[in-house]
């Protein structure tokens, strides 16, 4: 275990197309649910004991060393909009160009041959961490700091939110981070059945709509 | 940063000369410059201009719409096939400087959707004068600003002046309206960049790209005489 190359993953400057991504939290914004740094947290909390969570799982079970073909499946069924699913396998594809960089790994090229179209994000994450030498724990903390950073810098931007507040809303939430990370990991250790498969509905629904507009700044 | 390990056959990770299957990749030109300039319009010029000679496509990075890629469309520039679009999260210089990646998936995409191609052209989001592309996204980038953003942009420099490897000073039929002095540009222009080359454009009259179109051409036949590189393993 590593402890650096857990840093150099969940660095929000390592160059796997995240930037362009709002987890959703453009269209919160549009919609009037998300205003100040009170909404970010809110919202930040919402999507981390939801789809963090889960993507938490599948990026834990990729570093556990579970089959990643079952793995994307898996991610495949727990995801029902197509514009997520789409942004998802397009944000693994960004994301193993960037991991096969950093840590040269057979199993990155044996996942990049299998999946030429992309794989699911959160089992290239996995995938990527083990060739880090990360184990599941360590992966899924850095899923669930995605989960929340990435919709906290979109926030900054597009409500022009004090930087300050936001990330204050982060650090708040980090017991909440370990626990969902801690959940992740072991449901990973006990195989792919008993990965958790919690959703929210809402940011599905708005995925659908933000990808149909004209004018957007972020790509979902 | 140069990857010159072997990465086997699954896709090149950065700037490879090379795509997976051996042969030389398109040659890759960024144009980058501050809102307004005249990105758009010169990649439609050079469109025009190089369509019936090499097989090339365009990239653009708008910061909030697909209106570039569109305008290209509609101006029927190039089949919509050879036309994408990348979304750059309200940061047009991070998509084109520090993260990269979805523009290699786009120019990597275009190359195995139409290819194969001679040229592919990748147009910066409008931005500020600090901006300028990775070296592991693009061979080589032009800069364009224009005379009615100010006749003192030249002297001012900054990266995307001083660096970049063809300045465009574009609109010079406004420079009289603006009072703009073009000599004193290309005079700053030549003192901040040395022996790196400069063009005045206007673009009012189809031949009006045309020093623009003969570098790129210049840049091409560079490219295509390296030998090409030995196939991957």
């Amino acid at each position: 275990m590593s402890r650096s190359a857990l840093l150099v993953l969940a660095d929000g400057r390592f160059p796997a197309g995240g930037h362009a991504h709002s987890g959703g939290a453009e269209a919160a914004v549009k919609a009037g649910r998300l205003t100040d740094a009170a909404g970010l947290e809110a919202f930040c909390r919402g999507r981390l004991h939801t789809v963090g969570l889960t993507a938490a799982g599948l990026a834990a079970g990729a570093a556990a060393g579970l089959d990643p073909h079952e793995l994307d499946a898996v991610a495949d069924a727990q995801n029902p909009s197509p514009a997520l699913r789409a942004a998802s396998r397009r944000l693994g594809r960004q994301l193993m160009r960037a991991a096969r960089a950093a840590w040269p790994d057979p199993g990155l090229d044996a996942l990049a041959a299998a999946f030429p179209r992309g794989a699911h994000q959160p089992v290239v994450l996995g995938t990527a961490a083990r060739a880090a030498g990360l184990g599941p724990e360590d992966t899924a903390h850095c899923v669930a700091y995605e989960t929340v950073g990435g919709p906290a810098t979109a926030v900054v931007r597009l409500l022009g939110l004090d930087p300050y507040q936001a990330t204050a809303v982060l650090a708040r939430l980090a017991p909440e981070m370990d626990e969902v990370a801690a959940r992740a990991a072991t449901a990973a250790r006990q195989g792919v059945d008993a990965l958790p498969a919690a959703s929210a509905p809402l940011l599905d629904i708005t995925a659908e709509q933000h990808a149909a507009w004209p004018v957007r700044l972020f790509a979902s | 940063m140069h990857l010159d390990h072997d990465h086997s056959h699954h896709g090149a990770v950065s700037a490879d000369a090379h795509r997976p299957d051996g042969t030389r990749r398109a040659l890759r030109i960024g144009l980058g410059g501050p809102v307004g300039s005249g990105k758009t319009a010169t990649v439609a010029a050079l469109c025009r201009q190089l369509r019936d000679t090499l097989s090339l496509a365009v990239v653009t990075n708008d910061i909030y719409t697909r209106e570039d890629a569109e305008f290209l469309l509609r101006e029927a520039v190039l089949p919509p096939e050879r036309i994408r679009a990348v979304e750059t999260g309200a940061c047009p210089h991070t998509a084109i400087r520090d993260d990269i990646s979805a523009n290699l998936e786009a120019v990597e995409e275009l190359e195995d959707a139409v290819g194969p191609l001679d040229l592919i052209l990748v147009e910066s989001g409008g931005d500020n004068l600090t901006a300028t592309f990775s070296r592991g996204l693009v061979d080589a980038q032009v800069f364009v600003i224009d005379v009615a953003g100010g006749d003192d942009i030249p002297r001012k420099g900054g990266p995307g002046v001083t660096t970049a490897d063809l300045l465009v000073v574009n609109k010079t039929d406004l420079a009289p309206h603006v009072g703009s002095d073009l000599d004193r540009m290309a005079r700053d222009a030549a003192a901040q960049r040395g022996d790196l080359p400069v063009a005045f454009t206007s673009l009012r009259s189809a031949a009006g790209v045309g020093p623009v179109a003969d570098w790129v051409r210049a840049r091409l036949a560079e490219w295509t005489a390296v030998p090409a590189p030995a196939p991957a393993g």
